[in-house]
């Protein structure tokens, strides 16, 4: 089963698509791993330097495991306008961990997003792509346990 | 079954539009991003199950459209062809709907849309003030069709644009057309679009390209968003337009990696073109090719500049380079590229179809045609508005907003995105184009508009742009990287209340430069939001420096929330929604906020209705 | 066909697509550089080079190494806006590393006498990008790029530690022009302290210094067809 191969000959091996292939990639293993990026180096005929420098450049990719559930918090204007800013303060303390780490029992990873496009509903926070609008702080808790 | 001649399409359009009855009942259901996070997908399964229980399947079509537009009202549902627009739809609530509404022709009254001044009621979707007040051109067919099928496109006389160029015109004419009326880049450069065809038609090349940029990286837009998912075939036939202009036959749509469904919507909807005939080799016969990619995003603010966009396509990282020799000469792949935002592309099967003439009489002396605007923030009706150019801003924020949210005082409001301004109440009265903008000190950007009120702090905001900034800089250049980084650093020491007078002669300093000596626009605009709020908001900078204090209640340190205990009458609201327990209180007894508990987040603010609770 | 270029009021006739940098070097004027250098395609990072260039009515700011001359143009170098910004770029720079040789030199050649930032992080890497433009168009091993963004951004190799990419040539230390990534000898070992790259040296004899990594012998052998002899 060489996921790596059969991604890349989706996009026809061309090293254009970098960005897509590293998306299904990452989609495929949770996060870019080393060895992986290695491998599609040899296979697109790309330095590895590039893959990395692209890997590290772009917001959606990361090269650490990240949690069983991933909460977004967005830092739109329309949403910081609204106080998200504090909904992502209240996240942070209650999970000890700052935005783009993940908690040391693996459960939890935050992220922040610039927006979502989802203005209406501000102060966003999507967790596991499922959406939770109107956010205040003490609404955090709550949504903490859903996923304990 | 591919098409292969215009004749063969002609009568492919005519027999869709005979089989697309509109004046059928048809339900439509708002599955936009918005709504569907609002659950109107579940709206949709529930009501088909529902339909087909009461055998009612040929007598009422369902339908999931995109983005209405009026996204504080979500899940939306407006039964065709009547337009009878019922909000805040839940599942619990379909049951009544179809009984009443569906079989018995009843309009409910406690669905409807009540305003929020007058209170009435309105039953009909082109009666209420929001949509009203708007002139719908592009967003117009985003309550009709379907995204996921291209017949409800091209029943609403859909391709006709390309098929009129391609059999009609030569590409000078689409471009001469396209310069006649006045259209100008909608992505926030405002750039005559037809001089920018017209720079890449004159370049002798074999190879050209044209690009989309639905990149939309200004957070509290959504614009692009919306038209992608809601009718993708409308960009699709305006590239194909461009591409036989230009002379380009290939192009790519190039969508930011967040909107996971405008990327779906628009691979389905080029399969289906290709599929019918409509892209790819020959198309309809007339020996005109356009192959059309998607090429995704990774999370990149910089990526929405050109440049850098075109190298994120190459596979590079997205760092600008120097435009010395413009993209239009050598963009992607070192050839003549086209770059448009999606409602410029958007905004060209009209022009072709309805002409020049038409569209230039819309709008302002040099801001042709309508703009859509993403109004969000402190408003009632938050939501995506089209409207003419010239329009107001107290029209688009009052009327057809309606309003500050809570009754609240209107502050500013904040257009262009992190490369834009803040606009005060004195000018509230000016009309809405490209140059009225810059002159105030902003920009018409990609179209965010965030409405402010006297919660929200000016400093903030400027503090809050530098760090989205910071966070988003590709680091290449030293003014930028590190300029941007001193300068948020001088907003942090004000909004903690250790900043001082000499801070802002540094800040605007620092300003300068970053601005002049930037490689590209990130860098360029960055300081447009400080000297936008220093312009029209110094006494809040000046309040948090000398007096230090925050007279918005936003920055921490310069704020304290107290309770005038002559106005409490204790009702427990503050009580109840303190999130750390710093209020204490008997029942109709004035209350009283722990000063050491409380972690000044104004929810006691937001939540008293005595006016009770005072900011320092 | 050569296009005429007054550069402070002295005027020359250049090739199309000459840099005002190179046009300013061939009138003896000198315009301060960092992240330049002539080994090295221009990058216009450090922004130490800006000028102001006169087109028709409009006066435009830009950097002097990337900009091709295509067309009859006044340049300025060391006008009161020009000399006031560079000094602001210097400033940033000394803001990651306010004692510096290279930029403390800078800033006595331009008249600052102290520094306005606070510095959080040391650094005297400025992020020019000559290390890994040297690695990447000179030697094309590719051991090293940037990662990262914004303020964060960095050079580094990929994943942080060493892969057999880098051959040890010290290419990237030749051409720092803060001192950032230097090499040392320790008798047995050449060191990269920035890269925390610790190499055996094997003695050579047809080699000026007799002394070269098994990487860079192996790189020799593959790129020039040429084999240093190892002395035995």
């Amino acid at each position: 089963m060489d996921y790596v191969k059969d991604i890349v000959k989706k996009y026809n091996n061309d090293r254009a698509f970098i960005i897509s292939i590293l998306q299904d990639l990452q989609e495929k293993t949770g996060y870019l791993k080393r060895e992986d990026m290695f491998k599609l180096s040899k296979i697109l005929n790309m330095p590895v330097a590039d893959i990395y420098r692209i890997a590290t450049f772009f917001k959606a990719f990361s090269l650490t495991p990240r949690g069983k559930n991933i909460i977004q918090i967005c830092l739109g204007t329309a949403c910081h306008v609204r106080g998200g800013d504090k909904v992502l303060l209240e996240f942070e303390n209650k999970l000890n961990i700052q935005a783009g780490e993940t908690t040391t029992d693996g459960n939890f990873t935050l992220e922040t997003v610039n927006c979502l496009g989802a203005c209406a509903l501000g102060p966003v926070v999507v967790v596991n792509q499922k959406y939770y609008g109107n956010m205040n702080t003490s609404k955090v808790k709550d949504i903490l346990n859903e996923y304990k | 079954m591919k098409l292969t001649s215009v004749q063969e399409f002609d009568n492919y359009a005519k027999k869709i539009k005979e089989e697309k009855d509109f004046s059928k009942t048809c339900i439509t259901i708002c599955a936009g991003t918005g709504c569907q996070a609002h659950g109107s997908l579940d709206i949709v399964n529930a009501l088909s199950e529902k339909i087909k229980e009461r055998g009612l399947e040929d007598k009422v079509f369902i339908k999931s459209t995109g983005c209405h537009g009026f996204c504080e009202r979500g899940p939306l549902m407006v039964i065709k062809p009547k337009g009878i627009f019922y909000e805040h739809v839940k599942v619990d609530m379909l049951d009544t709907i179809i009984e009443e509404t569906i079989i018995n022709n009843k309009i409910i009254e406690d669905f409807l849309y009540r305003d929020p001044v007058n209170k009435e009621r309105i039953a009909l979707e082109e009666e209420i003030p929001f949509y009203k007040k708007q002139h719908r051109i592009l967003m117009k067919n985003n309550g009709l069709i379907n995204p996921e099928d291209i017949n409800d496109y091209i029943a609403l006389d859909g391709y006709r644009g390309f098929i009129k160029a391609i059999t009609q015109m030569s590409p000078e004419k689409v471009i001469e057309e396209i310069k006649l009326s006045g259209l100008r880049g909608r992505g926030g450069g405002g750039f005559p679009t037809g001089v920018k065809w017209e720079s890449s038609k004159i370049v002798e090349s074999e190879k050209k390209y044209i690009i989309c940029n639905a990149d939309e990286g200004d957070p509290g837009a959504y614009m692009d968003r919306s038209l992608l998912e809601g009718n993708p075939h409308l960009i699709i036939e305006g590239m194909l337009i461009g591409a036989f202009a230009v002379g380009a036959d290939e192009g790519y749509v190039y969508v930011r990696h967040e909107y996971p469904l405008a990327v779906r919507n628009l691979e389905n909807a080029i399969k289906q073109a290709e599929e019918l005939g409509l892209l790819g080799e020959n198309i309809l016969g007339t020996g005109f090719n356009f192959k059309l990619h998607i090429s995704r995003g990774g999370g990149a603010f910089v990526c929405g500049e050109s440049s850098a966009l075109i190298a994120s396509i190459e596979g590079k990282v997205g760092e600008p380079r120097a435009k010395h020799i413009h993209m239009s000469e050598k963009g992607l792949w070192g050839k003549p590229t086209v770059l448009n935002n999606v409602e410029t592309w958007g905004n060209v099967p009209f022009i072709i179809n309805n002409g020049a003439d038409w569209y230039s009489k819309i709008g302002t002396e040099n801001s042709k045609g309508t703009k859509i605007f993403s109004l969000v923030g402190k408003v009632n009706n938050t939501g995506l508005v089209e409207v003419p150019m010239g329009i107001t801003l107290r029209e688009i924020i009052f009327d057809i907003g309606g309003g500050i949210l809570n009754n609240r005082k209107f502050k500013a409001v904040q257009t262009g995105g992190p490369s834009g301004g803040c606009i005060p109440e004195s000018l509230l009265d000016i009309p809405v184009d490209f140059d009225e903008l810059v002159k105030v000190g902003s920009m018409m950007g990609s179209g965010g508009m965030i409405v402010m009120d006297e919660r929200t702090c000016m400093v903030d905001v400027a503090k809050y742009f530098l760090n989205f900034l910071k966070e988003e800089s590709c680091g290449k250049c030293t003014t930028c990287r590190e300029g941007i980084k001193r300068m948020y650093e001088i907003l942090d020491k004000i909004t903690s209340g250790k900043g001082t007078e000499d801070d802002l002669t540094l800040l605007e300093e620092i300003a300068e430069v970053t601005k002049e000596g930037s490689l590209c626009g990130l860098g360029k605009t960055a300081p447009n939001p400080v000297l936008s709020t220093l312009k029209y908001f110094k006494d809040e900078y000046l309040m948090h420096i000398n007096e230090k204090k925050c007279p918005a209640g936003v920055c921490k340190n310069l704020t304290t929330f107290t309770i005038d205990q002559n106005k409490c009458v204790g009702c427990g609201a503050c009580k109840r929604n303190c999130p750390v327990e710093a209020i204490s209180g008997e029942k109709k007894k004035p209350h009283e906020i722990n000063p050491d508990k409380c972690i000044k987040c104004g929810i006691c603010y937001d939540s008293c209705k005595f006016d009770a609770v005072k900011i320092n | 066909m050569k296009i005429k270029v007054t550069i402070d009021n002295k005027s020359i006739e250049v090739e199309r697509e000459t840099t005002i940098l190179n046009a300013a070097n061939m009138l003896g004027i000198k315009i301060p550089t960092l992240c330049n250098h002539e080994a090295l395609s221009p990058y216009a990072s450090c922004r130490l080079c800006l000028v102001e260039v006169k087109k028709g009515n409009r006066v435009e700011i830009t950097t002097s190494c990337n900009y091709p001359i295509t067309r009859e143009i006044e340049v300025v170098t060391n006008s009161e806006k020009v000399l006031k910004y560079r000094r602001m770029v210097i400033q940033l720079l000394l803001g990651r590393c306010p004692d510096n040789p290279a930029l403390l030199k800078l800033s006595k050649e331009f008249g600052i006498e102290k520094p306005i930032f606070e510095v959080d992080e040391y650094d005297d890497c400025i992020l020019c990008g000559r290390c890994e433009r040297a690695c990447r168009e000179v030697v094309g091993v590719n051991a090293i790029t940037f990662s990262g963004r914004g303020v964060k951004r960095k050079v580094e190799a990929p994943f942080g530690d060493y892969n057999d990419l880098c051959i040890a040539c010290g290419a990237c230390a030749y051409v720092c022009p803060t001192g950032a990534v230097q090499v040392q000898f320790d008798g047995e070992n050449k060191i990269i302290d920035k890269w925390e790259k610790i190499t055996p040296l094997v003695e050579v004899e047809n080699c000026g210094q007799g002394i070269m990594t098994e990487a860079q012998i192996n790189y020799f052998k593959e790129k020039f067809n040429f084999s240093p002899i190892i002395k035995k």
